[in-house]
Formats: C-alpha cells, sequence, structure tokens
C-alpha cells in the first residue's frame, strides 16, 4: 500500500437524484464540490430505476470535476469514502460487470405484495428481533428476491456464484477497485443493517433468513466496519485507500459528530431522518422506530442507533406552492407565516400515504382541522411549519420511551434549517436548543471523516468533534402551559386522521 | 391638468379598463370605452403590448393584461429567500473569518437582521434575527444607504443618535462617506455603534442590479483592524474586506446578479 501525504479527504456522495464528489481539508471545510444528477425511471406507477452503469460513469465524472475544481491530483487525496442512498439494489454479472437489470430503487413499492407473504402467519415483525426492521417494501432483501424471481434465468445463475449483489456502496467500491479485475465486494455494517439480511446482534448475514427471503449466500458482499481501507482504487484516483462506507442517514449522524449516547440530529429536507446514538446497545424499538447500525470503526464495537423517519416535512411545503399556489417559493412560507402570532386555532396533520412513525397507520390521510372563519392563510403557513415540529416531537417522544435517554439537544441539518422560524419552533415544542452546525453538508463530510479516521489523517473523534462548530443555536422560548395544550390538539388533529381509508379502498386515495 | 402627458393617462385608462375583471377587450371596445379614435387606442395598445403589459391573443385579437405588470409588484426579494441562497456563504465568511455575520435589509428606517451566523467559537451567542440596527452608524447601514435611494430619504427624516464618539451624524458627511462607498463597493464602522467593534459590508444585488440587502462582518477592533506603530487602531484589515465582497458577490450570484 502506498502511504500519500495528502492534506485532503475525498466523499463521494452518491444519492438518491444525484452523485457528488466533495473534497476536505483537515479542518472539514470544504475545499471543491462536483455534482451530477443521474436519470430516474419509473416503468410504472410505484416503481423507481436507476441505471447503475450511469450511476458509475457519473461517480467518476464528479471524482474527476471536484479535483479540478480544487486544482488537486490524486497524490493530494489521502483516502476516499463513500456514503450512499440507502437500500437501493443492483445485481451484476461477475464476469462481465455488467448489471443483470436496472437498480431497484428504495422508493420502489413493487415488493409490497412480496413482504406480506414473506410476513407469513407472523405479519411485518417476523424478522425485526435479529434485524431491527419490519417488513417494508423499503429494504434489499426483497428487491434482490424481486430481481431472482424475475429476470429470466438468473436465479440459477446466482446459485451458480455467477451473480454479485450490492446496495450502492458496494457496487461504487467494487467499481473503484477494479472491477471485474479483482475490485473488492464488500459492504459496511450500516449499509448491511437496511438489507433486512444482517443479524444486528453478530454483524453477520443470517443464513436463516436469506434461505427464508430465497437469496443464495453466494450473491451476498462482505461484510466489513464502516472505517478501514477496504482497497486500493484504480483510474483518476489510482493508488488511494478507499476507506469508509455509510449509508446516507448514518454519515450525517457521523458527520454531526453525535459519538455519545443520547446525541442525535435531526435532516430536514422533503422528509426527516432522526437518528440516536444508543451506544453499544441494541435497542428493541417498540414504538415504530428502526434499529440499525449507527457506524463501526474497525475492530471497536458497533455503535447503535433509533431511527424515526418522518414521511412528509419538506414536501408539505412543496404541496403548498405547487398544489395549493398560496406561496411561489419554498422560502415564502415564513413570510406568510410570520404574518400571524399563532396557528388560530388550525392544525394540519400531512398523513398523505398513511402515518409513519410512531403510528404506521396505512389506513390514515392528512387532514386540517380546527378551521373557522378567523383562519386565514397565514395561520395555515404556520400550521405547516408546527406540523413539522409535532412530528419531530412525536419521534424524539418514541425514542426517550424505547431507549430510556433523554434529549438534551438536537443538531438539525438539511434545507429546512434556513426557517428561522422552523427552528425556534421545533426548540419550543421539544424544549430542547437546537444547534446548527457550520457544515452544511453533514453526509459527506460524514464519510470523509470515517475514511480520514482509518488513514490516521484525523486522529481520534475528540479531533472529530474540535471541528464542530455552532454557526446558530435556537433556544426554547413556549411556556410549559401552551405546549401541553398545543401538543393535545395536535394529538386530537392525528386522532382524525385514522381510519379514513376503508378496508376495500386500496387505491390510496 | 398643467404637466401632464395625454398619451400616459390614456395608457393608464387602458390598463386600468383592462384590470377590471378577468376579461380580454377587441380593439373597439378599447376606443369606444374611452371615447379614442381607433387609431390612437392601437398604437398605445401596440406600445404597451411591446413593453409586456399589455397581451394580445392571438386567435381572437384581443387585449388583456400581461405578465410584466405581474413581474413588477412581485419584484421585491423575499427576506427568507434571501437566507435561504445567503446560508452557505454566510457560513463561509464566519468560518474563513472567524468573526460574527449578519445579513441586513432596509426596513422602517433602520437595518432589519435577516440572518446571523455565530463566531465559530462555541461560546454562547444568542441568535439576533429579527432585531434592528441603526442606518447611520453601522457598515450595513452605510451600504444601504450609498446604494439605495430609499434608505438615504429615510436617513433624512430619521433622529440620527450619537451612539459614540465617533458616530457621525452630520449629513453632509454622511452623503461625502455615501460617494466614496459607492465608489469602492464597500463600507465599515469601526466603533460607530458599540465601543471596541468595527464592521465591514458589502452590497447585496438582485438580477436587475437592485440594491437588496447587506452582508456585513462584526468583530472586536483588534481584529478587524490593523494596528498603527502607535498601538491605536488603523484602517481595516483589506483580507475581511476582501473575504466579506467576496461573499457578498456570491450571494448576488445565487440571485442571479450578472458577474462583475
Amino acid at each position: 500500500m502506498t502511504t500519500s501525504n495528502g492534506q485532503y479527504i475525498a466523499a463521494i456522495d452518491q444519492g438518491t437524484t444525484s452523485s457528488r464528489c466533495i473534497v476536505f481539508g483537515a479542518d472539514g471545510r470544504i475545499v471543491a464540490v462536483d455534482q451530477q444528477e443521474h436519470s430516474q425511471i419509473f416503468p410504472q406507477p410505484g416503481w423507481v430505476e436507476h441505471d447503475a452503469e450511469e450511476i458509475w460513469t457519473r461517480v467518476q465524472s464528479v471524482v474527476s470535476g471536484a479535483l479540478a475544481k480544487a486544482g488537486l491530483t490524486r497524490e493530494d487525496i489521502r483516502a476516499v469514502g463513500i456514503t450512499n442512498q440507502r437500500e437501493t439494489t443492483v445485481l451484476w454479472d461477475k464476469a462481465t460487470g455488467k448489471p443483470v437489470h436496472n437498480a431497484l430503487v428504495w422508493q420502489d413499492t413493487r415488493t409490497e405484495e412480496l413482504c406480506k407473504e414473506l410476513g407469513r402467519n407472523v405479519g411485518q415483525d417476523r424478522f425485526r428481533r435479529e434485524t431491527g426492521l419490519p417488513l417494508a417494501s423499503y429494504f434489499a432483501g426483497p428487491k434482490i428476491r424481486w430481481l431472482l424471481d424475475n429476470v429470466e434465468g438468473l436465479r440459477e445463475r446466482a446459485e451458480r456464484g455467477e451473480i454479485l449483489f450490492g446496495t450502492m456502496d458496494t457496487w461504487v467500491i467494487w467499481n473503484l477497485t477494479g472491477g471485474v479485475d479483482g475490485g473488492k465486494h464488500v459492504t459496511d455494517v450500516t449499509n448491511a443493517s437496511r438489507t433486512m439480511l444482517m443479524n444486528l446482534h453478530t454483524l453477520q448475514w443470517d443464513d436463516k433468513i436469506a434461505e427464508s427471503m430465497g437469496v443464495p449466500m453466494s450473491v451476498l458482499p462482505e461484510i466489513r466496519s464502516s472505517a478501514e481501507v477496504y482497497g486500493e482504487a484504480v483510474g483518476e484516483l489510482a493508488g488511494v485507500p478507499v476507506a469508509s462506507a455509510l449509508g446516507d442517514q448514518q454519515a450525517a449522524l457521523f458527520g454531526q459528530t453525535c459519538f455519545d449516547v443520547g446525541e442525535a440530529k435531526s435532516t430536514y429536507g422533503t422528509g426527516t431522518f432522526l437518528l440516536l446514538n444508543t451506544g453499544e446497545k441494541v435497542v428493541n424499538s417498540y414504538h415504530g422506530l428502526l434499529t440499525t447500525v449507527g457506524y463501526r470503526i474497525g475492530k471497536e464495537a458497533p455503535v447503535y442507533a433509533l431511527e424515526g423517519s418522518i414521511a412528509v416535512t419538506g414536501s408539505l411545503v412543496q404541496w403548498l406552492r405547487d398544489q395549493l399556489g398560496i406561496i411561489s417559493t419554498a422560502a415564502e412560507i415564513e413570510t406568510l407565516a410570520s404574518t400571524v402570532e399563532d396557528n388560530g386555532g388550525a392544525y394540519i396533520v400531512p398523513a398523505f400515504s398513511g402515518l409513519f412513525a410512531p403510528y404506521w397507520r396505512s389506513d390514515a390521510r392528512g387532514v386540517i382541522t380546527g378551521l373557522t372563519r378567523y383562519v386565514t392563510k397565514g395561520h395555515l403557513a404556520r400550521a405547516v411549519l408546527e406540523a413539522t415540529a409535532w412530528q419531530t416531537r412525536e419521534v424524539v417522544d418514541a425514542m426517550e420511551k424505547d431507549s430510556g435517554v433523554t434529549l438534551s439537544a438536537l443538531k438539525v441539518d438539511g434545507g429546512m434549517t434556513s426557517n428561522n422560524l422552523l427552528m425556534q419552533n421545533i426548540a419550543d415544542v421539544l424544549d430542547v436548543p437546537v444547534e446548527r452546525p457550520y457544515v452544511a453538508e453533514t453526509t459527506a463530510l460524514g464519510a470523509a471523516y470515517a475514511a480520514g479516521l482509518a488513514v490516521g489523517f484525523w486522529p481520534d473523534l475528540d479531533t472529530l468533534r474540535a471541528n464542530w462548530h455552532r454557526a446558530a443555536e435556537w433556544t426554547p422560548r413556549m411556556d410549559e402551559a401552551t405546549r401541553e395544550r398545543e401538543y393535545k390538539n395536535w394529538l386530537k388533529a392525528v386522532e382524525r386522521t385514522m381510519g379514513w381509508i376503508e378496508e376495500d379502498q386500496t387505491s390510496g386515495h | 391638468m398643467a404637466g401632464s402627458i395625454q398619451s400616459l393617462e390614456r395608457a393608464a385608462a387602458i390598463l386600468r379598463l383592462l384590470a377590471g375583471g378577468e376579461r380580454r377587450l377587441a380593439l373597439s371596445d378599447v376606443a369606444n370605452a374611452l371615447g379614442l379614435a381607433k387609431g390612437t387606442a392601437h398604437g398605445i395598445l401596440r406600445t404597451l403590448q411591446q413593453e409586456g403589459f399589455v397581451e394580445q391573443d392571438k386567435d381572437s385579437g384581443k387585449y388583456q393584461l400581461g405578465a410584466e405588470l405581474l413581474r413588477l409588484g412581485q419584484s421585491y426579494l423575499d427576506v427568507h429567500e434571501l437566507r435561504a441562497r445567503a446560508l452557505v456563504w454566510a457560513d463561509d465568511l464566519a468560518r474563513a473569518s472567524g468573526e460574527t455575520v449578519y445579513l441586513g435589509v432596509l426596513h422602517q428606517r433602520g437595518v432589519l437582521i435577516v440572518h446571523h451566523v455565530f463566531r465559530p467559537d462555541d461560546t454562547r451567542q444568542v441568535l439576533e434575527v429579527g432585531s434592528m440596527q441603526p442606518l447611520h452608524s453601522t457598515a450595513l447601514g452605510k451600504v444601504l444607504t450609498a446604494f439605495d435611494p430609499v434608505a438615504r430619504a429615510e436617513l433624512m427624516e430619521s433622529e440620527r443618535e450619537a451612539f459614540t464618539p465617533h458616530t457621525v451624524t452630520d449629513l453632509d458627511a454622511i452623503d461625502a462617506e455615501a460617494a466614496v462607498v459607492r465608489e469602492r463597493g464597500w463600507a465599515q464602522a469601526v466603533e460607530e455603534t458599540w465601543t471596541g467593534v468595527a464592521s465591514i459590508a458589502a452590497l447585496i444585488q438582485d438580477r436587475r442590479r437592485n440594491p437588496v440587502g447587506a452582508v456585513a462582518l462584526n468583530g472586536p477592533v483588534e481584529r478587524v483592524c490593523t494596528t498603527e506603530p502607535n498601538g491605536t487602531a488603523g484602517p481595516v484589515r483589506p483580507e475581511l474586506v476582501v473575504s466579506v465582497r467576496e461573499a457578498a458577490r456570491a450571494i448576488s450570484r445565487d440571485l442571479g446578479a450578472p458577474r462583475f
């Protein structure tokens, strides 16, 4: 292995809509960014696919682009780390490197029926104890099964050992380290924890579950830690150690330096993902959360996390903009909401496709409630922002119940952190300070941190923690009585959403 | 009516007529309603059409209000949009300089702080978004006054308090400084509002090059200014001026302003 004196770390962020390469300096500051989008393929309603070969081309191109923009060569790069859209599944031919089918994206719902079948008489929690996950269409295992069942001759080829499976981390690392010419077929514990095939306690593939799911063990990559040298890159980054892999939300947890038990981050985008560090303990959830691996550094003990996802947050603002036309840009929601003092008694529960964590009620649909002649569009704008805040509160409450840990502060990132009123509102309803760090790119930063740790570019977690600086902090201002009253009203509004869809209505409208 | 221009009055009357409900009118309707010769009405309508204030339906040949009128009404920049676009650059400025960063816009005879980035030293700091700063004695205010005629007018009407011995309150002196600010593109305020604090600000422009706000860096005089041989504070550090101006340019570019 070559040891370089490179003063920079590169992170490849293979996301749902685009791939990016970001080059970081030793203080965690961004030196250069390059980004390219890839095609979203919708063969029929509910199906979402990506062309894995296109993704690999884009990744190569953004790596070159970022180096060029930074004026650097591979000699300057000490290590490269990977973070990726989670659960998206690709199978390819080991000998040719060609995918046998488009990748099935995490959003793709074609495995819904299959998941019901797999639940048998037990239901969606059949594999929860081992994997921390309910049987749902997001996860990779059932997607592999679908491909093996539906691509002609694939199962036979897989059983002959000719086929490899990967989530996007695996696909990028295999190609980056040589592809058909000695590429490393590996994944990390965080990505493996989203397949429904890994046992959370042993961090190994569970052969019983693989058998129940009809997935031959031969297609599965080797499970490695999130921060270690998997191999050396070829091509543009020839000789640079490939030294980390983390699913995007786990990478954000790492980038926000949530290294202690009880530290949590929340990423506010179209939807919102809240992850709480639970330390070396696997915490089972009885309140609708997922149990997942947070990260594992080399041979150290793994760190687990509880994850709560909120389906509709930023997309509710988009709905107001695109479907109702009340605002013309997303940022205007704050202007409109600031025209009034409070919600005027109105509450919006955006259960557009049912309620997610902590309820998991697919029969629920959205409501606007508490309407009187007094309510203006300003009040509705406020109710929109409050919906994101209260949904955060519900997930935090569930986390506290499951883990017994009380949150002392919430670290936030994502596009919606530019909304001052929303951030204040979250601090108010959680009754803890909300903190925003400088680098908004916490996902790529997390992958860079893990890669830098693996090669000794950064000595330890404390050094990384010292790079975290508060750019803004919102402290709670709401009095207890108001908070209690409003929470009660919110919960009443949530109740109104349930049972809207009758059993025989399957159309989803 | 002395001094009024007949064709402008007629143009205004046509716009009002077209605005009277969601409707399309033929040339003859417009001419009849306003008692104009068809040729006159047509000339005015054609000019309004060229300016985008009126549109003509291709099939029926009828006239309606144009999209440009709508754009005129919406041309102000939403301050929250400004913050969203400025976020990355303001963060970068604070991190690179180690000082506090503010974004301000003109509001009720003062500067409204619409964004605030903490100094990156993790000390306890309070978010000042929504607070007001004076127009005459801050770098943000000086930039806005120099580039925005409305700000200059508001300054004239407002009480110019002398916060420190360094505060400039005389209008002529303020105007002279504004000319310098326009010339070099940035402003400074050293101990003019708060003792011991110096600030540097530069203008943010939108895609039409309208002044929409300013970005400023605030810090202790010892760090923001150079030190004279006799130990007193000298001019502000040129490298900080460069950083502030780069941030202002980057934000303006994100708002669609042409490259400088």
